[in-house]
């Protein structure tokens, strides 16, 4: 087993949605290499309440990668510098002894502050409740095998869909932009014959709302994709724009 | 419910419960009920509002089918998004009668697993009606979406899952939670988008509010601003998950919690088998002190993957000095302890049998792991069988998840494994109805009791929380609602909510005044030690009821040492924590209690008193078939136990067997 380290971290704490923030520097030691991110954190909010200080407000919840609830930009990257991976998956043997981290909330304006750590990312709902659905009520559909589905249209269709609603794609947008975001979605439905019903309309709604929400726009820099947790490929970006133009053209 | 007669088998009476099961033959009982049940017409449904609390499968599900229907629901969640509830984890898969793979499914076949995997402890209606539903949900998350793994001949593909000599298991990779909640998910934003649900994020429920007999309302707090506010609505559905999480390490999710089940319990629902958890056998082991969760590794694992350990104890001794790795125990030296005592399911047996037999191989010396508590499971042969690619298709992300937080490489050297606790069976009570003790309040999902007995089969609480959600609790609130709709919209100024609201401040002024030294989560990992120690995987009498004084030492701590910084008033994790760990050390009271009354072993409950000469579960039909339901009667005052007894009509009860 590697030995224990030392860090020092720096954390950006801001006491609410308003309030002026600034980093605060802070010293943790004998970290266990395998503990991970959170558990660090964990660590330091102990050491801060046994100092009868307020703990660092961070977004955290199932811990093992899928619910997207935690994103910390760490190091000027969000959820780390380690592809492929979320906060809560990174682990603490990634980082050396003496090392100082760097530690911020998602930075974008679609995002703002709630405290510390924490920010607001309810307009993925507003993009979401736009068009992020096929319109079948419960009950009345028809067998799960009479709609066959080719099989690699159905994997991509999945990678699409792996897409976790955490952020990091906004965060890393030097635009701020949710492209990569409403591209999952968009492109997962438009994979499969069950999404075609709706597929223009969708692609159109999600969009506008997205830009009525004040995210960027895309330049094709693909840091969103190098920084998905989930890997998911800018290529459904190039997919929702084919949508939207052709959406577009229909009108 | 209706009392009907006292029971007086053993000391002291009694009361007996019931359940309201429709008349009729078992396949027949919920089209009867459809048939004859109460409905509200859609003129009436615009009038009449429902609270969900929760936004996974079951409440997700509940709010966007009783939205489509007409009804005004608002909808709580915790997270900052509806899509982060818990059951967002779920990885192998969910199951469904449909016989696709031609293998011998059916219905009643489902149904006959559940049962059986639920060691007879289940309700039987419920059973079959879930196994009814099944199928449904399978059409209805395809319509939606759902990218379900498939054939090359684009059909639907299917795996096993334990328990079951079918592959019956529809699964999107190791996401299958994942995407069927987005699929639920996705249903419910719609609704929102029209206005029809109003969706209150990054909020909890602190207690319901009930008017005149009739839960009318909840009591909830702004997790942004600290601010507890009032909801009223004609009814309230709880789905609010397991109360796994009393035991501190679990694979549940940090803010997974038992409390909306606690409060409900409080206001006069009854809590049903809370002794009744389930201990998950493949999990990542316990690493370090610093650890704040268990991570599960799928049981899908288990269709590919052999568990073993070495036969030998020098062999299992060296490995845990570092001296041997597992690839340096030859064949013959390995000991596969599930093929050897359960030849006819091998590596696919329930969970709470596989769980166990791996406790027994670690306590008897040859566990694995630095710690000595864990067993290998192993995908060499499947790597040979079937090639490195196609096991990395159906389990690459497992595999990478796990290399990730062991820092080890699953295609070279085998995983290691531990039993962790996962899912609780045991919940709130409901009746047939999923309606609880309380007149107006429904229980869904994990959050209730109904279906899974003494344990609950791989696969099959992603189809209890969906048929729940989509396809029970809609049609069956109505058969409340029909009475409601003279009844106006209430005002949250009734003193109902005034007092309830005063209370939950009063509640957590006492909690911050406290001041004391102890930080909450050192608190919740005293009482899961005690959990993990006395009421986990072997339990015995001596042992619960010294976690009873333990647990009673630690609510006096609680109440009396805490400190929660910050203030009431404000986004503080610390009070949200401490207000769940409260209720934490009462629901392990109520577990520990439950387990000394139930003497008998039957699933994840396993007495040591009570065992057969091979080490397996013994029940005690004669004296234990039946629900326990427990009763609040007050602070510091003893529970009272009612019995719903689980008379089976249809299915003969056996001693469960899985070797031959």
């Amino acid at each position: 087993m590697e030995k224990n380290i030392n860090i020092t971290l720096k954390v950006w704490r801001q006491a609410g949605p308003k309030a002026k923030g600034k980093f605060v520097k802070y010293r943790l030691e004998n970290v266990s290499p395998d503990s991970s991110f959170l558990e660090m954190l964990d660590m330091l909010n102990e050491k801060l309440i046994s100092e009868r200080k307020e703990p660092i407000a961070f977004d955290h919840d199932c811990r093992e990668g899928i619910c997207g609830m935690c994103g910390l930009y760490i190091n000027g990257h969000p959820h780390g510098a380690m592809g492929g991976t979320t906060t809560c998956q990174l682990h603490m043997r990634k980082f050396k002894d003496g090392e100082t981290i760097t530690i911020e909330p998602w930075r974008s304006t679609g995002f703002p502050v709630i405290k510390d750590l924490i920010v607001n990312r309810n307009a993925f709902e507003e993009i979401m409740q736009a068009g992020g659905f096929i319109s079948v009520n419960t009950g009345g559909v028809p067998d799960g095998n009479a709609i066959p589905i080719q099989h690699d249209k159905a994997e991509e269709a999945m990678d699409a869909a792996s897409c976790i609603g955490c952020g990091a794609c906004v965060a890393a947008c030097k635009n701020g932009s949710a492209m990569l975001f409403v591209a999952a979605k968009v492109s997962q439905f438009a994979l499969l014959p069950q999404g075609q019903v709706e597929r223009a309309a969708r692609a159109k709604a999600m969009v506008a709302k997205m830009d009525e929400l004040g995210f960027g726009n895309c330049t094709n820099t693909g840091a969103c994709e190098a920084e998905c947790p989930k890997n998911v490929s800018i290529a459904h970006i190039a997919r929702l724009n084919r949508e939207y133009l052709s959406a577009k053209i229909k009108d | 419910m209706i009392m009907t007669k006292k029971q007086s088998t053993s000391k002291v009476e009694v009361p007996i419960i019931d359940a309201k099961i429709p008349a009729g033959q078992l396949a027949e009982k919920w089209t009867n009920y459809k048939n004859t049940q109460k409905l509200v017409n859609p003129a009436n449904k615009r009038r009449l509002d429902i609270i969900v609390v929760g936004t996974g499968l079951a409440g997700a599900s509940a709010a966007a089918s009783l939205a489509e229907l007409g009804f005004n629901v608002l909808n709580f969640c915790i997270q900052d998004s509806p899509r982060r509830a818990h059951s967002i984890a779920a990885q192998g898969g969910i199951n469904a009668a449909k016989n696709y793979p031609n293998d011998g499914d059916s219905v009643e076949r489902l149904f006959h697993d559940t049962i059986k995997g639920g060691d007879y402890r289940a309700r039987e209606a419920n059973v079959y009606r879930l196994a009814e539903v099944s199928n449904s949900i399978i059409d209805q998350c395809v319509a939606q979406g759902v990218p379900f793994a498939r054939d090359y001949g684009g059909l639907l593909a299917n795996r096993s899952f334990g328990g079951a000599q079918v592959s019956r298991t529809f699964y999107a990779r190791g996401q299958t939670g994942q995407q069927l909640l987005l699929g639920a998910y996705s249903a419910l934003s719609r609704q929102v988008g029209k206005g029809a649900v109003k969706l209150y994020t990054r909020y909890e429920m602190l207690d319901l509010v009930v008017i005149d007999g009739r839960a009318r309302g909840i009591i909830a707090r702004n997790l942004v601003t600290g601010k507890v506010e009032r909801f009223a609505a004609h009814a309230v559905v709880v789905g609010t998950g397991g109360y796994g999480n009393a035991f501190f390490l679990s694979t549940n999710a940090m803010t997974s919690n038992g409390s909306a089940a606690l409060q409900v319990y409080k206001k006069g629902a009854f809590f049903a088998n809370p002794a009744f958890a389930q201990i998950h056998p493949t999990c990542i082991p316990v690493q370090g002190e610093h650890q704040s969760k268990l991570t599960l590794m799928s049981e899908s694992l288990r269709n590919d993957g052999r568990i073993w350990v070495p036969k030998k104890k020098e062999d299992a001794e060296a490995i845990r000095k570092g001296k041997l790795k597992p690839t340096d125990i030859a064949e013959e030296n390995r000991d596969y302890f599930l093929e050897r005592r359960y030849p006819a399911f091998g590596n696919l047996v329930p969970r709470d049998v596989a769980s166990r037999a791996a406790k027994e191989r670690c306590d008897a010396g040859f566990g694995v792991g630095n710690t000595g508590l864990a067993v290998y499971l192993d995908f060499e042969e499947a790597i040979n069988r079937l090639g490195e690619n196609v096991v990395r298709e159906r389990y690459g992300n497992l595999f990478e998840m796990y290399e990730k937080i062991v820092d080890d490489n699953p295609y070279k050297t085998p995983m290691m494994i531990y039993p962790a606790i996962h899912y609780t069976m045991g919940g709130i009570w409901v009746d047939y109805e999923l309606q609880t003790t309380v007149k107006g309040l429904f229980c869904i999902g994990e959050a209730n009791f109904s279906d899974h007995g003494a344990n609950r089969l791989g696969a099959s609480a992603l189809m209890q929380g969906l048929a729940d959600g989509y396809f029970i609790l809609p049609y069956t609130i109505q058969n409340y609602l029909a009475d409601q709709i003279r009844v106006p919209r209430f005002s949250t100024d009734a003193p109902e909510f005034e007092e309830a609201e005063k209370q939950i401040n009063e509640k957590i002024n006492r909690i911050m005044s406290i001041q004391g030294k102890r930080s909450v989560d050192s608190i919740h990992r005293e009482l899961g030690l005690v959990m993990w120690d006395f009421v986990g995987m072997a339990r015995n009498k001596k042992g619960l009821e010294h976690a009873l004084e333990r647990i009673r030492e630690i609510r006096k701590e609680f109440w009396s040492n805490v400190f929660v910084p910050g203030k009431a008033d404000d986004l503080n994790t610390e009070l949200e924590k401490a207000l769940r760990v409260a209720d934490f050390i009462e629901i392990g009271e109520l577990m520990a209690r439950d387990a000394i009354l139930r003497e008998e072993s039957c699933g994840g409950h396993f007495r040591e008193e009570h065992q057969t000469e091979e080490g397996e579960t013994l029940r005690n039909d004669k004296e234990f078939a039946f629900v326990s339901c427990w009763k609040y009667n007050g602070e510091g005052e003893e529970p009272s136990l009612f019995k719903e007894m689980l008379a089976y009509e249809f299915v003969e009860r056996d001693q469960r067997n899985y070797k031959a």
